[in-house]
């Protein structure tokens, strides 16, 4: 069993949902990531999205596309994410690493490539955004040969007959697109995703994931009453924005901001028990 | 290998999932990808719809004034000593350019889905005008995505679109040029999917993209096979035609393609020198990847991220190429060559001087490789070059490369 479907499982048995957040690898500055990373699951982060930045990211809103520039200003390419996830790995066995980003890096590099380093590295999942699984056919074979997830998306516009076809190829956890648009754009509405997972929940048995729109406590205890996991990105990603110029002060924000979610999910969860 | 993929290549390329070879595909995010079948099969309903060929035809005729002539630029072909040298003018298309061909045909197209919101991404503004040109006409709201710095370099062109109607955004993420435009159209389109058809300039993006626009651009090659034929009783010996995506070439190229004895040239911007690597010549100089929803060369560092391209012409001023080109380029179809700004502005002057014809500096590109082929070729031999758009939009350009400043 995968470290994700692993964590699913005793997160399920203790009757508590998923809290992932998402950052972008390199963002403000290179050296920042794993400290972060290692603040993020003390703040309770149960699984963590770890963004390789883009020179195009055309599914992103204004936040994740600035976080993606700072980090490309450091020249923060594929491969150093990697080594990070390989450090971060150093201190922490138990939390899966989900790779988030699109086709073109890991294209570059060679799924073969990739899926040998990804794997020596210790990531658990990964998911691009830009690659439907009409097109993952080789990738999606290199990385079962792996144990990697490959993760993939369902979105509001996404027809019952498509979902049961993605639900066949996903592997960890399907992440659930709550809004049509970009990251960061809108507020959710609870009742439409709330519809939408239901269909989705016929389809397969994968905990179901549900990000975009989520911006606090309030927001992400609303989702944790339908989801299996809650995924929080951009609201994170303007708080690392924020402290750019404060660095030491960043991990203790970053986290107290996701601890607040972390809370009210856990409210929820226990008034649900 | 050649033969084997051009025998029955119209039945085969794109095949069902929009491939041509390795090329092509589906490569957008999940909110998109009914949106782009849906395209797909409005585009297979109406593609061979009598109704909608009759529509189209009429506006080609008589709103674009099609047929383009075909002219043969005798002062030019006797001073190269060679060849005799058709153009193609598609610079005397309404909007000045073969750009118009495409929006006509996916405006009609988004007439009959019931979207009344159309979107575009442009760079020098060309496929934002001839958008907002049949936006205006169709009586559609039209929203254009230009590059901030493109709007600073081409606010002609960006007052043309706002007089016909259009909303003009600037884009001032990433390089804040043509492929930043393509990504902020793309998040338009996923937040606005409902209600909006996004008409994509050029023969790249998703599938069906470059398979549609690629129909509706062959046009140039259908009648510039007949007029060729019926000038000269033969075939032509070689086409030229600049590539920026690559819309005009494969509009000329595509009804040649089975037949083998025609060379095909698509000559891409070399900007300032392919080894400075200051240039837009991903077929000569890139590798594959994927962006914008296809698989293709593009330009691009060795950790695939997307590099900035350089042209002297704005409309090739862009990273990747329509995914087609890629796969005439490996199975050795099509020949792809680069020229510089210096080249390509040298046979700009050229043609106005001896044809009176003041030709786009995109379209400056294949007439700079024409100048170096037609002496290499007897004086029995024809090429055609697809003129494909009138440099009327380029005269500050030509302009600051002299020093003069309007």
């Amino acid at each position: 069993m995968s470290r994700i479907s692993q964590c699913f499982k005793s997160l399920k048995a203790d009757g508590q949902t998923a809290l992932i957040p998402y950052i972008t690898a390199g963002d403000p500055e290179p050296w920042v990531t794993v400290p972060l990373l290692h603040a993020l699951v003390d703040a309770g982060a149960d699984i963590i999205e770890l963004g390789i930045p883009f020179s195009d990211p055309m599914c992103d809103g204004p936040v994740i596309q600035k976080a993606c520039e700072r980090a490309l200003k450091n020249d923060v390419s594929i491969k150093h994410v990697l080594k990070m996830v390989k450090q971060f790995r150093e201190k922490n066995k138990e939390t899966p690493i989900v790779l988030m980003g699109y086709a073109n890096p890991i294209e570059a590099m060679g799924y073969q490539n990739f899926a040998e380093l990804a794997k020596d590295a210790g990531v658990d999942g990964v998911l691009t955004v830009d690659v439907p699984p009409e097109e993952s056919d080789e990738f999606r074979q290199i990385m079962d040969e792996h144990e990697i997830d490959t993760i993939y998306l369902v979105a509001p516009t996404t027809s019952p007959e498509r979902m049961a076809t993605i639900a066949s190829f996903a592997r960890g956890f399907i992440y659930y697109v709550s809004i049509k648009g970009v990251t960061g754009a809108a507020a959710l509405d609870v009742s439409e995703v709330s519809q939408k997972l239901a269909q989705l929940r016929d389809k397969t048995q994968l905990p179901l994931g549900v990000g975009f729109g989520i911006r606090d406590g309030k927001s992400a205890a609303a989702v944790s009453e339908i989801a299996d996991a809650v995924v929080v990105g951009s609201t994170l990603v303007r708080c690392i924005e924020e402290h750019a110029d404060k660095l030491d002060e960043l991990p203790a924000a970053v986290a107290g901001l996701l601890a607040e979610m972390r809370h009210a999910i856990n409210a929820r969860d226990l008034a649900s028990a | 290998m050649l033969e084997q993929h051009i025998h029955d290549y119209f039945k085969n390329f794109p095949d069902s999932r929009g491939h041509f070879g390795p090329y092509g595909g589906r490569f957008v995010g999940e909110t998109l990808m009914e949106a782009i079948y849906e395209l797909e099969q409005a585009y297979q309903q109406y593609r061979d719809d009598p109704d909608f060929l009759a529509e189209m035809d009429k506006d080609l005729s008589t709103f674009v004034g099609r047929p383009s002539p075909l002219y043969l630029a005798e002062n030019w072909t006797q001073k190269l000593g060679g060849a005799q040298i058709y153009l193609k003018r598609e610079d005397l298309n309404h909007t000045g350019a073969h750009k118009v061909n495409n929006t006509i045909g996916q405006a009609l197209l988004a007439k009959r889905m019931g979207k009344n919101r159309i979107i575009a991404e442009t760079g020098a503004g060309q496929h934002g005008v001839a958008t907002a040109t049949v936006a205006a006409r169709l009586g559609m709201e039209c929203v254009v995505y230009m590059g901030a710095e493109d709007v600073e370099r081409q606010a002609q062109n960006v007052y043309r679109m706002k007089l016909l109607g259009a909303q003009v955004i600037p884009v001032k993420s990433g390089s804040r040029t043509l492929k930043d435009a393509l990504n902020e159209a793309l998040r338009d389109w996923v937040t606005n999917v409902d209600d909006t058809f996004y008409i994509i300039g050029t023969v790249a993006g998703p599938h069906p993209y470059p398979a549609m626009v690629r129909d509706f651009q062959s046009v140039i090659g259908r009648e510039a096979k007949q007029q060729v034929m019926e000038k000269t009783g033969k075939l032509p010996d070689a086409l030229l035609a600049c590539i920026g995506g690559g819309s005009n070439a494969i509009g000329l190229f595509y009804p040649f393609i089975e037949d083998e004895s025609v060379a095909m040239y698509g000559v891409e911007g070399a900007g300032h020198g392919i080894e400075t690597g200051q240039h837009s010549a991903p077929l000569s100089a890139g590798k594959p990847g994927v962006l914008h929803g296809n698989r293709t060369y593009l330009m691009q560092d060795e950790n695939g991220e997307i590099i900035e391209t350089h042209s002297i012409s704005a409309g090739l001023d862009y990273p990747g190429v329509g995914p087609e080109h890629a796969w005439l380029k490996d199975i050795g179809r099509a020949n792809y060559v680069s020229v510089t700004d210096d080249e390509a502005l040298a046979a700009f002057h050229e043609l106005t001087r001896t044809e009176g014809i003041i030709p786009a500096l995109e379209s400056s590109h294949a007439l700079a490789y024409a100048s170096k082929l037609a002496p290499t070729m007897s004086s029995d031999q024809t090429l055609v070059i697809n003129l494909s758009g009138r440099g009327d939009k380029d005269m500050h350009t030509v302009a600051a490369m002299a020093g003069l400043n309007f």
